[in-house]
């Protein structure tokens, strides 16, 4: 079946088999920052915005994106790069396997709540499993990042 | 895993409906969170994000629903909140995660009626309604007793009428689904006590507020059963119940004196 929809800014009309899922979508055209973890939509790290709201896209299928927009880590990429300054100077990471995941779930919050509390943050996040660290140093990270995004 | 051999994206509620009863393994597939899990074949997959019944629309009387709602837009409504004291936020705002309830839907869950359903528990004790496009508007409770039809759930009828509410579940983590769920709603004239992820779907009980924490217990004792599952055992479960079922009557009370 026939699928339009903009990825990153980019236009694409293409058939894709009714099964495809948008994770699958999204790779199949280079876009390899979108990564599976659990396959259970449990851990975050397939996260995509569609149309600006995180979305997992390990559990949606491309069709649905039909006449949507999505963005993904590659269009985001200025927002990612002041995001993983903060992180790297709090140390946060250890893998960094999750990171494109939590980075874009970051992105859409810094969109949708403005000042949220350190609770708020941790509701809003407890959607991205990370497995090394303790998320200290990603809260401090993620705070830093909101002042400088929402001054 | 999940096969879909046509996706069939509805136009209207009527086209959705000619579509699923075509074949008995065609499906409306909602945010498909919980068909994605399933390993199995779906001839046709209907999609009714174009149906139009995504929205929540408040009126004198009521909250009227679309079934296409996500879980987060009922957490983020500020006036249903408002309404019912949080009840609705309370009772997704520990589902899996923000981009999860960005996609699960309304109608998915109350369809289903799963044991699971945290927004079912919190519904129930609500006066509430499901409107189905074939059998037409059903009062939640008689509903989630009935078999699973041939129909489409288009809407959840939020009556407007004020009571109290609580709501309190237990989680292993944060995240993970519900050991268990208790909400409570309170008027004038009756409590209505709703237990859910017993494992099994939420039930309903309804007493007189005069009545005292011991005699609460006695009557959930005797209206509600639990069950083991890999969770939790039933007796776990029963023990939890007390604490919980306390929890809410206790925020009842406060609202009350």
């Amino acid at each position: 079946m026939k699928l339009n929809v903009i990825v990153n800014g980019q236009k694409i009309s293409e058939e894709v088999a009714e099964s495809t899922l948008l994770i699958d979508f999204l790779r199949n055209h280079g876009f390899y920052s979108v990564k599976r973890g659990c396959e259970t939509s449990n851990c975050g790290l397939c996260t995509v915005l569609m149309d600006g709201k995180p979305v997992l896209s390990c559990s949606m299928l491309a069709l649905k994106a039909e006449g949507h927009t999505i963005t993904t880590l590659e269009g985001v990429e200025e927002q990612a790069k002041q995001f993983t300054q903060f992180m790297a100077e709090e140390g946060a990471e250890q893998c960094g396997y999750c990171s494109p995941g939590l980075i874009m779930n970051v992105i859409a919050m810094s969109q949708e709540l403005t000042h949220p509390t350190q609770e708020e943050i941790k509701r809003y996040l407890a959607g991205n499993l990370c497995r090394c660290s303790g998320y200290m140093g990603q809260m401090r990270a993620i705070e830093k990042f909101l002042r400088k995004e929402q001054l | 895993m999940l096969q879909i051999q046509k996706y069939y994206r509805a136009e209207s509620l009527e086209q959705a409906y000619q579509e699923l009863i075509k074949n008995r393994n065609n499906q409306i597939i909602a945010g498909m969170l919980w068909l994605k899990m399933q390993d199995r074949l779906i001839p046709c997959a209907i999609d009714l994000s174009q149906c139009q019944i995504d929205q929540i629309e408040e009126t004198e009387h009521e909250f009227k629903i679309g079934a296409m709602c996500t879980l987060r837009q009922l957490e983020t409504h500020a006036s249903l909140n408002a309404f019912f004291d949080d009840i609705l936020k309370k009772s997704v705002q520990d589902i899996v995660g923000v981009q999860f309830r960005n996609m699960a839907t309304v109608g998915g869950s109350i369809y289903s009626r799963f044991g699971f359903s945290d927004l079912l528990c919190a519904l129930l004790c609500l006066d509430c309604d499901v409107v189905c496009y074939k059998k037409g508007t059903i009062p939640l409770k008689e509903y989630i007793h009935q078999e699973y039809e041939r129909d489409i759930l288009t809407h959840v009828i939020l009556h407007k009428k004020k009571v109290k509410t609580a709501f309190a579940c237990v989680r292993k983590s944060s995240t993970d689904f519900s050991i268990l769920n208790v909400s409570a709603s309170l008027n004038q004239e009756k409590i209505r006590l709703c237990i859910g992820a017993r494992p099994q779907k939420a039930e309903m009980l309804e007493f007189d507020p005069s009545l005292n924490l011991n005699q609460v217990m006695q009557e959930v004792e005797q209206h509600f059963s639990f069950w083991d599952n890999m969770r939790a055992s039933q007796r776990y479960r029963k023990h939890l119940c007390k604490g919980l079922v306390s929890q809410v009557m206790n925020e009842l009370k406060g609202a009350q004196e």
